[in-house]
């Protein structure tokens, strides 16, 4: 063996595919006999379906069906769940609507798929799709969250009186009150985290195939977890029996959250291939994919921080109106709730904090998780509101961060989270070193020379990841568990097949997780495959959001890799003529202690699938196990960062000039990974901070429906990023390590905006900072 | 109307029957099951779809395949050698950890061999400059700068 794998920056095993064009997307995929499936999607926000006349379109060529709501309710195929119980403060169920896959009677925002039709070519499906004629009787519509919650607005759902779906509450109400009375400096900010559309590079796609055979049922779908897909369909939509269901989630192009959830499309297709008898596919344009794919954030939020003369932090009080969209998409009621609540303590002893939630549908698109889900709306709330009470308070802005950081673990906060460990003088501290911020105020001046603005700002933040346990999971109202599932098959010949609940469609598990394998095997990573996406090789999985791959799939497999190594030790012993407590594994190699007597690994599993002599009496054949694990708390992920940025006072437009973060992901496995998954995070987040913004207009029309119009974020918009890490390893998993995932999206755009407005001079503006919003915030500015 | 379509991709003489309206990157995908090629969006923004054609990098997706009657063209399964030797700006992208989801990949890749024959020892500014058509979501771009500085230098022999 060479170097430790566990740390080092190992090239990934996944990137010849995608280099050279074999990667197999979904897309990729061509059934024999298949046909091609075209959306009819309502044009209207909100309009009543009067009638849906398919003749002409039946009788375009090439047309095999073609199906409406009507026959999806005749089939008795229900709507989509959700997958999280959220109860309100008067003990109520949430409101749940129901969530039919083709609309009925109603369509509830653009893009609401409305009818299918199927045709032998996509451009004939296309089409026949145009000639579908559908009656509506348009109803005035409401996009806005705060709007919909007024009296008179238009009502998406009878059963959602006013369109709320909830209002929530978490905090000790009245110690808060309490601690803002005697508070000698209260901050105030009255804000909105702008709603994104996620915009993975591959667009969603799904192909559902049935063989008339042995009644089963195919579905290939870019996805992020193909086994909750599979429950989720199976057992909820189209009541099929779960072993007649195959998922495979092969290659998938980003996800970002927007391919966790069971969409329509996916349970259509699947549908229709058993009424066509022919695979049905269907491919997302971009065009679809903002007006379909879950969008996220969405939050109008008044927060309060109340503080004594010094700065120490006496409470927070935090009143957010969340956008749910026109339904409850899988994990919506979870994201401004239990994902979003729980954060408010921030890095901070804040005692006593309170939260109300008020949960709203809307004539839009449905919301859920994207990239950070809830931790990223609830890191701005807090660290937009320290550093403006910094400001206000004529405070340092990363002294008043450290007069209230936590020290002691673990710490119990007030909005139920249990910190296991976490160090963030060490980040903070080294960020503001690599930022040099003690030269900030000569690059200022030299700013000010070219008659350029400069701003600084900090944001620290922390995440729950590794999500969960699934006991606490599901006392707050999860339908399912999160734990994760790994086996591990040792062939014959010593090489290891490892297959992983986890999902990996970007995140490079192939390569991590092989390197967890090899150290722990104590063999070369190129004899370590791993496999993941598909149901029927996996045999269990609860797939990949929240940044929880590693720190619970990747233990699962660590927790199957132990019991591997012990039943080797029980062969090894008996090959050897030895006490099994007496032999130990030691990198690839099991030895009787003392003595000189070995048996590699591979020596071990060959005796185990050539059993001639075996411990029959003791030990079944064979080497393969498999593990289960449900961790006993969340992660957490912390860290610093610090941003520069410079105005031009002629044209509003903002340059990054230096980006610096330090994260705490406790034990790292690959840092260029872990690199490379923090550039991306912050790179969302400068995203949402200076350039996205989903904007429907007042008839509930999305405006910002292409790559033209919805600015992701391009090369020359984008800074290089100066990164590292500190470790504090995480207190109860093997590997120590917390995930990296979302940090960089959950970070940045409280660190931009704090730098911008620092710039600007001014208490708040909104996102995204684009030129027009920023010269506009500096002539506010010169007027006041 | 059905018309007929031929070309050389990849070095090898192809044939299609195609509508009049079917575009390059439909041909490439569908008719030619080379899905290297992506499609990312429907406005010609993205560059998933770019593709080689008689040396110079454009967007399959926004051709049409008649206009692409005779034309050379290159996909990114033609790029690594006979053998499966990658060509260098691959081998930079894998070097620096210039992709993750892979989806971008072959339309970065391809421009980013365009680019690199007139820009032989590119600066960071150019190279972002370059990038104004293909859009990735997952790096942030940075190591994909750094992949293609790399790469352009490998070419040139630097």
């Amino acid at each position: 063996m060479g170097a430790p794998l566990i740390g080092a920056s190992v090239q990934r095993k996944e990137d010849y595919r995608f280099l050279t064009g074999a990667g197999q997307y979904t897309d990729d995929v061509t059934l024999a006999n298949q046909s091609h499936a075209a959306f009819v999607r309502s044009p209207h926000a909100h309009a009543k379906i009067l009638k849906i006349s398919s003749e002409k379109a039946k009788k375009s060529p090439g047309v095999v069906a073609v199906f409406t709501g009507d026959d999806l309710a005749a089939a008795k195929v229900g709507g989509l769940p959700c997958g999280w119980l959220i109860t309100d403060v008067n003990g109520q169920p949430m409101k749940e609507p129901p969530h039919p896959c083709l609309a009925q009677g109603k369509a509830r925002y653009v893009g609401d798929h409305v009818a299918v039709v199927i045709a032998d070519t996509l451009q004939q499906a296309r089409d026949a799709a145009e000639l579908v004629e559908v009656d509506y009787e348009v109803l005035p519509a409401v996009a806005d969250a705060v709007k919909a919650l007024a009296k008179g607005a238009p009502q998406l759902h009878d059963i959602a009186p006013g369109n709320c779906c909830y209002v929530w509450a978490l905090g000790d109400k009245g110690a808060v009150d309490a601690a803002f009375a005697k508070a000698a400096h209260v901050t105030k900010l009255d804000f909105i985290n702008n709603r994104l559309i996620p915009n993975a590079m591959e667009p969603r796609a799904a192909i559902g195939q049935y063989s008339r055979a042995d009644e089963s049922y195919t579905l290939y779908v870019s996805n992020q977890n193909p086994h909750v897909e599979r429950l989720l369909m199976t057992a909820f939509v189209l009541g099929l029996p779960e072993h007649k269901v195959r998922v495979v989630a092969g290659d998938v192009g980003g996800g970002f959250g927007s391919k966790i959830y069971l969409y329509a499309e996916d349970v259509v297709v699947t549908w229709a291939a058993k009424q066509v008898n022919r695979p049905v596919k269907w491919t997302a344009d971009r065009s679809e994919s903002y007006l379909s794919d879950a969008h996220g954030r969405d939050h109008h939020t008044v927060a309060e921080l109340a503080m004594d003369k010094d700065g120490k932090f006496l409470a927070l009080r935090v009143k957010t109106t969340a956008n749910m969209g026109a339904y409850l998409s899988t994990f919506a009621s979870a994201i401004p709730t239990i994902l979003y609540a729980t954060l408010l303590a921030g890095q901070y002893t804040t005692p006593v904090i309170h939260v109300e939630v008020t949960a709203v549908f809307t004539n839009t698109a449905p919301v859920d998780a994207y990239r950070g889900a809830g931790r990223p709306e609830a890191t701005y709330v807090v660290e937009r509101l320290v550093e403006t009470a910094a400001r206000e308070m004529k405070i340092d802005p990363a002294e008043l961060r450290r007069k209230n950081f936590i020290r002691q673990f673990p710490y119990q906060t007030p909005v139920a989270l249990l910190y296991d460990i976490g160090n963030y003088d060490a980040t903070l501290d080294a960020a503001v070193k690599m930022a040099d911020v003690s030269g900030f105020a000569s690059r200022k001046k030299a700013s000010e020379a070219k008659g350029r603005l400069r701003g600084l700002g900090y944001a620290c933040y922390i995440e729950a990841c590794g999500i969960a346990p699934s006991a606490v999971a599901g006392s707050l109202g999860a339908r399912a568990g999160l734990f994760e599932a790994g086996e591990v098959r040792v062939h014959p010949t010593g090489s290891v097949t490892v297959f992983t609940g986890s999902h990996s469609h970007g995140q490079g598990h192939e390569t991590t997780f092989a390197q967890v394998v090899a150290d722990r095997l104590g063999m070369p990573i190129e004899n370590v495959d791993i496999v993941h996406g598909d149901t029927s090789k996996i045999l269990f999985g609860m797939g990949t959001y929240g940044s929880r791959s590693i720190a619970v799939g990747g233990t699962a497999i660590v927790k199957a890799l132990d019991k591997v190594i012990a039943k080797g030790k029980k062969i090894a012993a008996h090959l050897l003529e030895a006490a099994e407590a007496d032999v130990v594994y030691d990198k690839g190699v099991y030895k009787v202690a003392g003595t000189d007597k070995q048996k590699m690994f591979g020596e071990v599993a060959f005796a185990a699938y050539v059993p001639h002599n075996y411990p029959h009496d003791k030990l079944e054949p064979g080497l393969n196990e498999n593990a289960f694990y449900d961790p006993s708390n969340f992660t957490f992920p912390a860290g610093s960062y610090v941003c520069e940025v410079e105005v031009d006072k002629e044209t509003g437009r903002v340059t990054i000039e230096k980006w610096v973060a330090v994260d705490d992901f406790g034990k790292i496995i690959n840092p260029m990974i872990v690199a490379g998954q923090v550039h991306g995070g912050i790179a969302q987040g400068i995203g949402q901070a200076l350039t996205e913004a989903c904007h429907y207009d007042a008839s509930g029309q999305l405006v910002t429906g292409s790559f033209m119009d919805y600015c992701i974020p391009r090369a020359d918009d984008l800074p290089n990023f100066e990164v590292d890490t500190r470790e504090t390893p995480c207190t109860h998993n093997p590997l120590g390590v917390k995930g990296c995932g979302e940090a960089g999206a959950i970070g940045a755009p409280a660190a931009l905006m704090n730098a911008i407005t620092d710039a600007l001079g001014v208490k708040d503006m909104p996102m995204p900072a684009t030129p027009l919003a920023v010269w506009t915030a500096m002539k506010n500015r010169k007027a006041a | 109307m059905a018309v007929k379509v031929s070309l050389k991709v990849n070095g090898k003489a192809v044939s299609a029957e195609v509508e009049e309206r079917t575009l390059l990157v439909t041909v490439i995908r569908e008719n030619l099951r080379l899905t290297g090629t992506h499609v990312g969006c429907d406005t010609a923004q993205c560059g998933a779809c770019t593709v080689s054609m008689n040396g110079k990098a454009i967007k399959s997706c926004s051709i049409l395949a008649m206009q692409a009657e005779g034309a050379d063209i290159m996909t990114i399964e033609g790029v690594a050698k006979p053998d499966g030797t990658l060509h260098p700006m691959q081998a930079a992208f894998k070097e620096h950890h210039g992709l993750q989801c892979g989806f971008c990949t072959p339309g970065m890749v391809i421009n980013a061999i365009d680019f690199a024959k007139s820009h032989p020892n590119p600066s960071e500014l150019e190279i972002r400059d370059a990038l104004e058509g293909n859009l990735c979501r997952c790096t942030g771009y940075h190591n994909i700068v750094k992949a293609i500085g790399a790469g352009a230098r490998a070419m040139a022999g630097r």
